[in-house]
């Protein structure tokens, strides 16, 4: 909402001086936050004042232009330019170069002299152009930063004006007036008006505030007045759509005539555009009371107007030019020729003022929030109208409104209003709220006295009854808002002022800490990047072409995602089932940003969808659901797992003097993903994978002890890597991190460390290519028993001395006994029954 | 270099004069080895077998009985001079030697490698571990819960009525089908309402997470971002509880100096709410108050949601943007930075915040 300084000050004592900075200052302390300041001084600067053209001699150039050359009077005949300065003529005429053809000799126009600056830093100079001296300017309003029309100049008597010349034109035009914009919270409708933040600014300040609807005469009762019946046969929730329909006529207006400049001015500031004479008076007068009217061309009505739901496929042509399909829920204002306007909303084209308009018909009333809301959506139609609407119109101030309008049609447009009106609908019942005592002072912790409570109530225009246990407050018309001893806690608190809530620190009852799975979180992520990985983030859209890939590990596979309905790309209008499409993006943007070394990892949560997904029904708000509501609710959650997942490409640490980097490779996507069982305490059991994203012949397949499977590492898949124009040979791993945390061992047992000697023996086994190595060690791990403390592979030969079709595999075995010092009988013979169930299980031999 | 040549004359042991002369050239010519390796031919000829000093020690046994002593005594006394000598040439050349290879070893540490990558963390990831520990620290507990949400639990249950603007104005990304009636949380506040149907109260929670906005990515908007929000639940907690609550954390988070500030505004989930400030000393452009996120006093809607009685226990809530607190704490211009995966972001934070 933007609040022009001059308008603010009818209603409410704003300081001589106050600036809009000032005004949105005092505002914040109750609740409107500072958005913008409209200042047309920000950018404009004088001399620029009336002037009159004396001559005007066309000009024809060579390039097929015509130019006017004018001598354009700037002081009144007689007096003497005060003005002084660099191409300011002391004659009081200035001869200034025109390119515009809208004017001819006689009429008043608007001169920039030479000193004034126009928006766009457009200094104005005397100059030199077209063989004369052109000192000034004759201005559009466009060049005044007033408009958008930039046909030609600005004929002063073609909106209405004969000011004197020399008069200074930006006084004359509004131009020294500023705007405070403001942010209004959905909930406080009634500040959607000068009036409702003329208000507030008097509560924020103490200024004295005189409420704009006091000032209006409206008679007590209408009747006589245009037939209008209130017909809704389908109210929703209960509420009829229009409770209230004031209706005036205006005779013999002239719609044509100008709207005067100050009107302009201010409906300019606050951001509305002037369009004709009625259109503005409306529109002014929402601003100024905050109720929305509309204007109908009363010769162009046929019969009474009934407000009623739609017909399923009614149509409407809208102001905006539109044919509009209606639903049987929007609310109309109709009359023996159908729907007029959609209520609240927009009204229509057919019954339009326009310049033949002479008598017109002003409509004020009240319609249901909800109702309004849904036409808005549904016909996606914003309006200031709607806006108000929607956030509450005070119910009593339309028959105000409405005499405001006629007022000022009277006034303005020269049209005489009938006494007969009409005024139907009936009043909301009204709402009382009981506020214990005490109440407030708990919720906030201000001891308030009773005259801040009472007194703030009734500064806010509630009636406020005392009885023994606290207080009866009637909330004003205009604040629908106020419901519960809440809301009135909220505006006392907020009048007496926030900055008056003292500071205590409450204590929470002795904790938990972190939980296990929070630690494990950190703790896994910590590792990865003190293992040399860098954390991104990135987001979890993704294509369903990336879930099928990354999501599934069988080739062809295609993914259950979650797609949204509103994505912000269509091509990203998934939600992501792997990380990993996500982070090969980003390494895709490094890559390109010239970082070609790269060990990413990012975890978050993927998003599984399986079985029942979401709930038909929504449970109503302000009650707990019953148990097997809200474990539908609960269950209808999609399953959302916690992974981690991490991308390595290219080398692992930077080339410099002396060293030479590594190439990343599979194991390294393996060694990261061991990392992470180790931290967390889990032993994963590696297998050779298959999984469509990777490499058919490089994949690790990661399990735990259990069998599940739990991700995959290795290298990617080379078509992959090349349609996404990834690094060959990039590798990448991902994990069900949750699986992980809750397979990790709650306690750990302490093992013996024996301070025995350690035996050490090697043993080379050829066994069939294909053998897995990391089996054969689990056979010599079994087959050796207790006395093995560790065995590792140290080597894998094929080749010459070799079977074909075989390998050899190198392991070193550390024997300890936890009692004694073993004899080199003892590991030998442990050794040898090691080899022994190697040989049984996979023909190992001893080379 | 002296050698003994053969068939030079044996010195007599007895003879103090000639020994003395023995020793002397000993001594000179020990003190002359300017290397481990000219020292140990000097240790030869002058200590060796073939020495002057050894052939005439030798004699001694030649010597008649009553001489003996006192060649016994010259001798010993010579040569012990003499071993001396060597004993400590020896110890300054081997010191003088190893210094020397240490020299010789010299490399220029400028020129060393980086062998081992150094890895980062993501500053909104360790922003939000400090957020956690602060309130950890004060005897709070960290919920969670899923991002897609049911519309209940991010709306309905938060007093968000089925019409009103304000839902409107969360632009709530939606789930396929719409009549599953799920999304994507746009704020952590569903976080708050499971947490009070699953705890028993006194409740006090921090509610970190990813939320969801269907806004177009640019400098300071992000459809994608992180906040942390808190809960309270008690008997008899008020808006000065909140005040105190937010102060201890901004002092936490930015120094004993910090200042907050509470404006009134709206949400549907708490009455009164407040918007709160908090007053930046070093922002660009001077000392100005920044918004730092919302809070108040939970409606009673949202209690009854949650099966608590708003006539028995009062509750406070407020939420903050991560992005925003890292944007100003730490002076991140371009919202974009946070969400690229730049390594260079990460990476110049390391692991700190």
């Amino acid at each position: 909402m933007r609040i022009p300084l001059s308008w603010l000050r009818e209603f409410a004592a704003v300081p001589a001086g106050a600036t809009a900075e000032d005004v949105m200052e005092d505002l914040v302390k109750v609740g409107f936050e500072e958005e913008a300041v409209h200042r047309p001084t920000d950018t404009l600067q004088g001399p620029v004042v009336v002037g009159q053209v004396l001559s005007l001699v066309k000009e024809p150039q060579t390039n097929g232009k015509t130019i006017n050359w004018c001598q354009v009077r700037v002081v009144p005949e007689g007096k003497e330019q005060t003005l002084t300065g660099d191409g300011i003529d002391p004659s009081g005429v200035q001869g200034i170069i025109c390119g515009a053809h809208n004017f001819v000799e006689g009429d008043k126009v608007v001169v920039t002299l030479p000193g004034a600056v126009l928006p766009g830093d457009f200094r104005i100079s005397a100059r030199k152009t077209y063989g004369h001296l052109s000192a000034g300017m004759i201005a559009s309003v466009r060049e005044l930063g007033i408009g958008e029309d930039h046909d030609g100049i600005l004929v002063l008597s073609r909106i209405g004006l004969d000011p004197e010349v020399g008069t200074d034109a930006m006084e004359l035009l509004g131009l020294y007036d500023q705007a405070a914009e403001i942010n209004v919270t959905p909930d406080r409708g009634y500040a959607f008006s000068i009036r409702g933040v003329a208000r507030e600014y008097a509560h924020a300040t103490g200024a004295a505030f005189t409420d704009p609807a006091s000032r209006v005469q409206a008679p007590a009762e209408l009747s006589g007045g245009y037939g209008v019946k209130l017909n809704d046969d389908a109210p929703i929730y209960g509420k009829p759509g229009c409770d209230r329909f004031v209706a005036r006529t205006v005779r013999g207006v002239d719609a044509t005539k100008p709207t005067p400049p100050w009107m302009v001015s201010r409906l300019r500031l606050a951001g509305i555009r002037s369009i004709s004479l009625p259109v503005d008076i409306s529109n002014y007068v929402m601003l100024e009371l905050g109720q929305p009217t509309h204007c109908y061309d009363l010769d162009k009505l046929s019969g009474d107007i009934v407000v009623r739901r739609a017909a399923a496929g009614e149509k409407i042509t809208t102001l905006d030019g539109k044919e509009r399909t209606l639903d049987a829920e929007d609310l109309l204002i109709t009359d023996n020729s159908g729907a007029i306007g959609i209520a609240g909303v927009m009204g229509g084209a057919a019954t339009e003022v326009g310049d033949s308009t002479s008598n017109i018909l002003v409509e004020s009333a009240h319609f249901d929030d909800v109702s309004i809301g849904r036409s808005r959506r549904r016909h996606k139609l914003p309006s200031e109208a709607s806006k108000r609407f929607e956030r509450g119109v005070d119910w009593q101030v339309a028959g105000i409104a409405a005499q405001r309008v006629v007022d000022l049609l009277v006034e303005l447009a020269g049209g005489t209003a009938d006494e007969a009106g009409t005024d139907v609908g009936t009043a909301p019942d009204t709402v009382t709220i009981e506020l214990p005592a005490g109440f407030a002072a708990a919720r906030i912790g201000i001891d308030f006295t009773e005259q801040q409570i009472v007194t703030s109530l009734e500064d806010l225009g509630a009636v406020v009854v005392k009885h023994d246990a606290g207080w009866t407050v009637t909330p004003p018309s205009w604040r629908s808002d106020l419901e519960t001893k809440e809301d009135l806690t909220e505006e006392i608190a907020r009048l007496v002022g926030y900055d008056k809530i003292p500071a205590t620190l409450p204590v929470a009852p002795p904790g938990r800490g972190l939980t296990r799975v929070q630690q494990q979180r950190r703790r896994l992520i910590q590792a990865l990047a003190d293992a040399g990985l860098t954390e991104v983030l990135s987001y979890p859209f993704v294509s369903k072409a990336a879930n099928d890939t990354f999501g599934v590990a069988d080739e062809g596979g295609a993914r259950t995602a979650l797609k949204l309905a509103n994505p912000i790309s269509e091509e990203h209008g998934y939600l992501r089932t792997s990380i990993l499409p996500g982070l090969i993006e980003v390494a895709k943007r490094n890559h390109s940003r010239g970082f070609r070394d790269l060990a990413l990892f990012e975890s978050g949560l993927v998003f599984l969808p399986e079985g029942t997904v979401g709930t038909a029904a929504i449970p109503p708000l302000g009650a707990k659901p019953a148990d097997e509501v809200l474990d539908a609710l609960y269950d209808g959650v999609p399953n959302q797992p916690f992974h981690i997942a991490a991308v390595l490409t290219g080398h692992d640490s930077p080339a410099a003097a002396s060293h030479t980097p590594r190439v990343w490779d599979w194991a390294d996507a393996l060694d990261v993903a061991r990392l992470a069982g180790d931290v967390l305490g889990v032993d994963l059991v590696v297998s050779q994978g298959s999984h469509q994203a990777f490499h058919p012949g490089r994949t690790a397949r990661l399990a735990l002890r259990t069998g599940e499977t739990v991700g995959y590492a290795g290298e990617l898949h080379p078509k992959l890597l090349a349609a996404s124009d990834m690094p060959a040979r990039s590798v990448a791993l991902e994990l069900d991190a949750d699986a992980l945390f809750e397979a990790a061992p709650d306690v750990i047992v302490a093992r013996h460390i024996s301070t025995f000697p350690v035996a050490t023996q090697d043993v080379a086994l050829v066994v069939p290519a294909d053998v897995p190595a990391d089996e054969v060690l689990a056979a010599l791990r079994e087959g050796a028993g207790q006395l093995l403390e560790d065995v590792a592979l140290f080597d894998v030969y094929a080749g010459k001395g070799i079977e074909d079709g075989k390998k050899s595999l190198a392991f070193g075995l550390r024997f300890r006994a936890a009692d004694r010092t073993l004899t080199a009988d003892e590991a030998s013979a442990a050794r040898e029954s090691a080899v022994a169930l190697a040989a049984e299980r996979f023909g190992a031999v001893q080379r | 270099m002296t050698e003994t040549l053969p068939g030079a004359a044996i010195p007599n042991p007895t003879d103090e004069a000639a020994i003395n002369a023995a020793v002397d050239q000993a001594i000179t010519a020990i003190a002359g080895a300017a290397t481990l390796d000219e020292l140990k031919a000097v240790r030869l000829a002058h200590s060796g077998e073939k020495s002057p000093l050894s052939l005439a020690n030798r004699e001694i046994g030649r010597l008649p009985k009553d001489q003996k002593a006192l060649a016994g005594k010259l001798m010993g006394a010579s040569r012990g001079k003499v071993n001396k000598a060597l004993a400590d040439r020896t110890a300054v050349l081997e010191a003088e030697n190893d210094a020397r290879i240490l020299v010789e070893e010299t490399v220029d540490v400028t020129a060393a490698p980086r062998r081992r990558r150094a890895g980062a963390r993501h500053p909104l990831s360790t922003l939000q571990d400090r957020v956690a520990d602060i309130f950890v620290g004060m005897g709070w507990e960290i919920a969670e819960g899923p991002e897609v949400e049911s519309e209940w639990f991010n709306f309905d249950a938060l007093n968000f009525k089925p019409d009103h603007p304000a839902r409107e104005m969360q632009d709530t990304f939606f789930v396929e089908p719409p009549e599953a009636h799920l999304l994507m949380r746009t704020h952590t506040s569903p976080v708050q309402v499971r947490s009070m149907l699953e705890r028993e109260v006194p409740i006090y929670v921090l509610c970190p997470g990813k939320v969801f906005r269907t806004d177009e990515l640019d400098a300071t908007h992000t459809p994608v971002f992180h906040q942390f929000e808190g809960l309270a639940i008690d008997k008899n907690l008020s808006m000065a509880d909140l005040r105190g609550t937010l102060e201890h954390f901004a002092r936490q988070m930015f120094g004993e100096e910090a200042q907050i500030r509470l404006r009134p505004n709206y949400f549907p989930f708490t009455e009164p709410s407040a918007e709160l400030d908090i007053f930046h000393p070093g922002a660009k452009g001077g000392p100005a108050w920044i918004e730092w996120g919302g809070c108040g006093m939970v409606n009673p809607n949202v209690l009854r949601a949650a099966g608590i009685d708003p006539d028995e226990y009062s509750g406070f809530a407020f939420g903050m943007g991560i992005e925003r607190t890292l944007m100003f704490r730490n002076e991140v211009g371009d919202m974009r930075d946070m969400i690229e995966g730049d390594v260079r972001f990460s990476e110049h934070f390391g692991m700190e915040i």
